[in-house]
């Protein structure tokens, strides 16, 4: 991990536009651009303590060093008037069958574009780009969700236009992801019909902040034995202001209210 | 596994604050509703501290319990687990305490 900015450059691979390919690293290239050193170093220099005062108080938050980069990002975005998206969910919810279906739908539309994380590969950020949208691609290596200084760097590779939507799906997982701000304007999460109705409840703090969830693959119903009222329910228990939208990447059922809800907020 | 991810997070804010010097302890609070598992961070403490000034120290966490106000009765609580519910029935609550992470104090050696 750089011991400067704690960007963990040793394991994140970036891929902006065009450099989907087998690519190796590229670090160093990019490390750097947009991140702000300087603040927050310093901090406590020049301190003497003597043996009998060996207590320091520090009192910091510890994703302190996160939220302010995070901060850094929501203005970063903000000044451009681009509403950005954190998409989470469990692996398999079908995060980007979705984003694959609203790039060919309303992607021009929205103006959008997208970041993709995952551990290895940029499977996702190829299927993205087939749709006619731009993407970059961030590649966490041993992490297990984005953080907002990886966002930061992916920024920095897409470019993403003023006025655009820019949807960062994390990493497929309901726990960490939960914890890190990345400078979103909103967190969306799945919930698919497929993983059964228990979600909300077994993982609190992920639907705990959650501004809409999305129910996906609801054409599947009739096959599964998913409980829609106690999905409802149990959601309401753990967060009682998120919306749910059913939806099918399948059939396009509830798409239109998906597209609109963005449309929506992007204004 | 975010937990070691937090853990980093810690040893880069002491570092940062006091670069060089020896740490005997370092003092957390980690609230019930926080959303970080204190084992796992005292699981990962020894391994992220190899080789840096904080390596060998004590890690003292403390847990606040998680504490609730219901915006429909007023009521205020302590949930059971990780669903905060009133007894009202309401779910419509502000998290009082819980969900602090924060590096309180550190000990230099």
């Amino acid at each position: 991990m750089c011991t400067t900015c704690g960007c963990g450059v040793a394991g994140v691979r970036v891929f902006g536009p065009g450099q989907l390919g087998p690519a190796g690293h590229d670090h160093g290239a990019d490390h750097g651009n947009g991140h702000d050193h300087g603040r927050g170093h310093g901090d406590g220099h020049g301190h003497d303590h003597s043996p009998e005062d060996r207590t320091v108080q520090i009192q910091q938050n510890i994703l302190a060093k996160n939220d302010r980069l995070a901060e850094d990002n929501r203005a970063w975005l903000a000044g451009r008037g681009i509403l950005a998206v954190n998409l989470m969910s469990s692996p398999g919810a079908g995060k980007t069958t979705l984003l694959e279906r609203t790039a060919r739908e309303a992607g021009t539309q929205l103006g959008l574009t997208v970041i993709e994380g995952d551990q290895e590969t940029t499977l996702d950020a190829s299927r993205i780009e087939a749709a006619g949208c731009a993407v970059a691609q961030i590649n966490t290596g041993a992490g297990c969700h984005l953080d907002a200084s990886m966002v930061a760097r992916g920024l920095h590779a897409l470019d993403p236009r003023p006025g655009s939507v820019l949807v960062i799906e994390n990493v497929g997982n309901l726990v960490c992801p939960a914890l890190f701000d990345l400078g979103e304007a909103a967190r969306v999460v799945l919930s698919s019909v497929t993983e059964g109705a228990d979600k909300p409840i077994k993982y609190p703090q992920m639907f705990r902040g959650a501004d809409l969830v999305l129910l996906t693959k609801v054409d599947l119903l009739p096959y599964v034995a998913f409980d829609t009222e106690r999905h409802a329910s149990d959601l309401k228990l753990i967060s009682p202001g998120a919306q749910i939208l059913p939806i099918s990447s399948t059939t396009g059922e509830g798409l239109p209210a998906w597209y609109g809800w963005l449309a929506e907020r992007a204004s | 596994m975010h937990e070691l991810a937090i853990t980093e997070s810690v040893v880069q804010a002491v570092t940062e604050r006091l670069p060089g010097r020896p740490i005997a302890c370092v003092h957390l609070e980690i609230g019930a509703m926080s959303g970080v598992v204190a084992d796992s961070v005292r699981f990962c403490f020894d391994m992220v501290t190899e080789g840096t000034t904080l390596e060998g120290a004590k890690l003292d966490i403390s847990q606040p319990a998680a504490r609730c106000r219901c915006r429909d009765c007023g009521a205020e609580f302590e949930p059971e687990g990780a669903i905060a519910l009133c007894d009202c029935g309401s779910a419509d609550v502000a998290v009082l305490a819980g969900q602090e992470l924060r590096i309180t104090s550190v000990e230099v050696v």
